[in-house]
């Protein structure tokens, strides 16, 4: 397990979802035969409105949830995604959800704790992904001390503290207000860049998803089907400018348009 | 922050003199109404006896409080991992909270001697009905998406209970802990009436049957004076670990 900690230039890995289905108890049918290949390093926002299954999809992707029929293989990884695939991916939830009672330093050790990694081996790889979301100033504080915005990017950097070759987030950024989600933003889109994990990104909000991606998928509503899959061509390192350029707009039209779509 | 203290105070010393001024000015007889100076003086009197039984009411109280923190966090750490254990078990740990513990004293005593044992053993039954329910849901409502996030890197179970599940059960813990810290000293006395007075330690139970018995109505409520006394602080006791052990990150202690 050592070597997620030591290696510093792991590269994103694939996905193959191939023909998945998944109906909930209730009867439900989230998703009904999707199938999408993620390529290696891909920055992939997932758009689609309330309920279409996006966040059943990540779910599934990431092993918490199992499919009732299809698969997903997570490729450059020769065991199964299952078992061995966790210590190589990281996952951001809708909040922050940080542990209360600890700091954020402890927090942001916590998946390598739970990696059994040893107490020092812990401390520079959590000082140090603090210090990428600047947060340096913050590393003692109790989570209750922070704002929305603050605890948002202790949970980021508790996702890249494992260096993960995958990084799944579901609408982190939601909750939070235009200014700091803008913020947020550029700074996972930096971090990318950096790190060049393969990310796949869920939102609801279609200018996030111009900002930060290279690739969007838009899936209708229940059950999920992708009806556009657009690349965004725009440079790859993009300042929060970028946004009131024609060619942000033209990006974020398309993808409205297929949103339309979706709806009928 | 001293200024906190003084309307509690107040209301007690206005209480006490209006308790003392209606038993002089009806002129009830002292095994109705005794007068709070007069519980007083035989608190003074008689302190070497009182001290002596709150010493033994004080170790079986903290005993039996002791046994229902361990056993009831334990029971409901047990209970939160299965909900078949949960089915078959939960509904029969509420007969410590219904169990008459009136009748079931004097059997206690005749099963386990005329000792501090069948003491401890009904402080414990009283007050470990709230630990283990309270435990239970702070148990039960652990963030789903923490649970997830230990599951994603492979924590074992045991590590989630100790990492996440325990720690965010903290504050329901402690309301637990809290009102089975009275309850104990309540089942304590209860058990003392049926102990009698063949035990070598006196607990103010027995003091105040004996008082009661003896015509010293006075005597007899300096005990349970002192009985309420002691639950007063163990409830403080059980606050102020609380206070200290939450007050980084739960906004009840802050």
């Amino acid at each position: 397990m050592q070597e997620i900690v030591t290696s510093p230039h792991a590269t994103g890995v694939g996905i193959e979802v191939r023909g998945v289905r998944r109906v909930f108890d209730s009867g439900v049918i989230a998703l009904d035969g999707l199938s999408l290949n993620i390529h290696p390093g891909e920055f992939i926002a997932i758009l689609g409105p309330s309920g279409c299954g996006k966040s059943t999809l990540l779910r599934l992707i990431a092993g918490l949830d199992k499919p009732q029929s299809g698969s997903i293989t997570i490729a450059d990884d020769p065991d199964t995604p299952a078992t061995k695939a966790r210590e190589h991916l990281a996952y951001v939830f809708q909040d922050a959800h940080l542990l209360p009672w600890r700091s954020v330093l402890d927090n942001v050790a916590l998946p390598l704790e739970l990696l059994g990694i040893q107490r020092g081996q812990r401390l520079a790889p959590s000082r140090q992904a603090i210090e990428r979301v600047g947060l340096s100033d913050a590393v003692d504080r109790y989570p209750n001390q922070l704002s929305g915005g603050m605890r948002m990017r202790v949970s980021l950097a508790r996702a890249m503290v494992t260096q993960p070759r995958l990084l799944l987030l579901d609408e982190p950024f939601a909750a939070l207000d235009e200014i700091t989600r803008q913020r947020l933003d550029e700074q996972l889109r930096e971090l990318w860049l950096a790190a060049r994990m393969t990310v796949v990104f869920v939102t609801h909000s279609t200018a996030e998803a111009v900002f930060l991606a290279d690739r969007a998928v838009v899936l209708s509503k229940r059950p999920g089907q992708i009806i556009a899959d657009h690349t965004i061509e725009l440079p790859p390192n993009r300042a929060g400018p970028i946004r009131a350029t024609p060619e942000f707009a033209r990006q974020t039209r398309v993808l409205y348009e297929a949103l339309d779509r979706g709806q009928t | 922050m001293l200024w906190r203290y003084v309307p509690p105070i107040a209301v007690f010393v206005a209480v006490l003199i209006a308790w003392q001024a209606y038993a002089v000015i009806t002129g009830a007889p002292a095994y109705l109404l005794p007068k709070p100076l007069a519980v007083l003086r035989s608190l003074v009197a008689d302190r070497d006896n009182l001290l002596s039984s709150l010493g033994w009411t004080a170790l079986a109280a903290l005993g039996g409080f002791a046994a229902s923190a361990l056993i009831g966090v334990s029971i409901a750490v047990l209970l939160s991992t299965s909900t078949i254990l949960r089915r078959a078990f939960y509904p029969y740990t509420v007969f410590f909270q219904t169990v008459p513990i009136i009748a079931i004293a004097p059997m206690l005593v005749i099963l386990m001697g005329f000792g501090i044992l069948p003491v401890v053993v009904c402080a414990f039954i009283v007050s470990v009905f709230p630990v283990i329910a309270n435990t239970l849901t702070g148990l039960l409502s652990t963030d789903p998406a923490l649970v997830d996030l230990f599951r994603l890197y492979g924590a074992r179970p045991v590590a989630a209970m100790w990492k996440l599940r325990l720690p965010s059960a903290l504050p329901n813990i402690f309301t637990g802990l809290r009102i089975s810290a009275g309850l104990a000293v309540i089942g304590t006395v209860v058990a003392e009436f049926f102990v009698g007075e063949i035990v070598r330690g006196e607990g103010l139970g027995v003091r105040i049957v004996s008082a009661t018995k003896q015509g010293e109505p006075d005597l007899a409520f300096a005990a349970v004076l002192l009985a309420s006394l002691l639950g007063l602080t163990m409830f403080g006791a059980v606050n102020l670990i609380s206070h200290f052990a939450l007050r980084r990150w739960h906004a009840s202690e802050q």
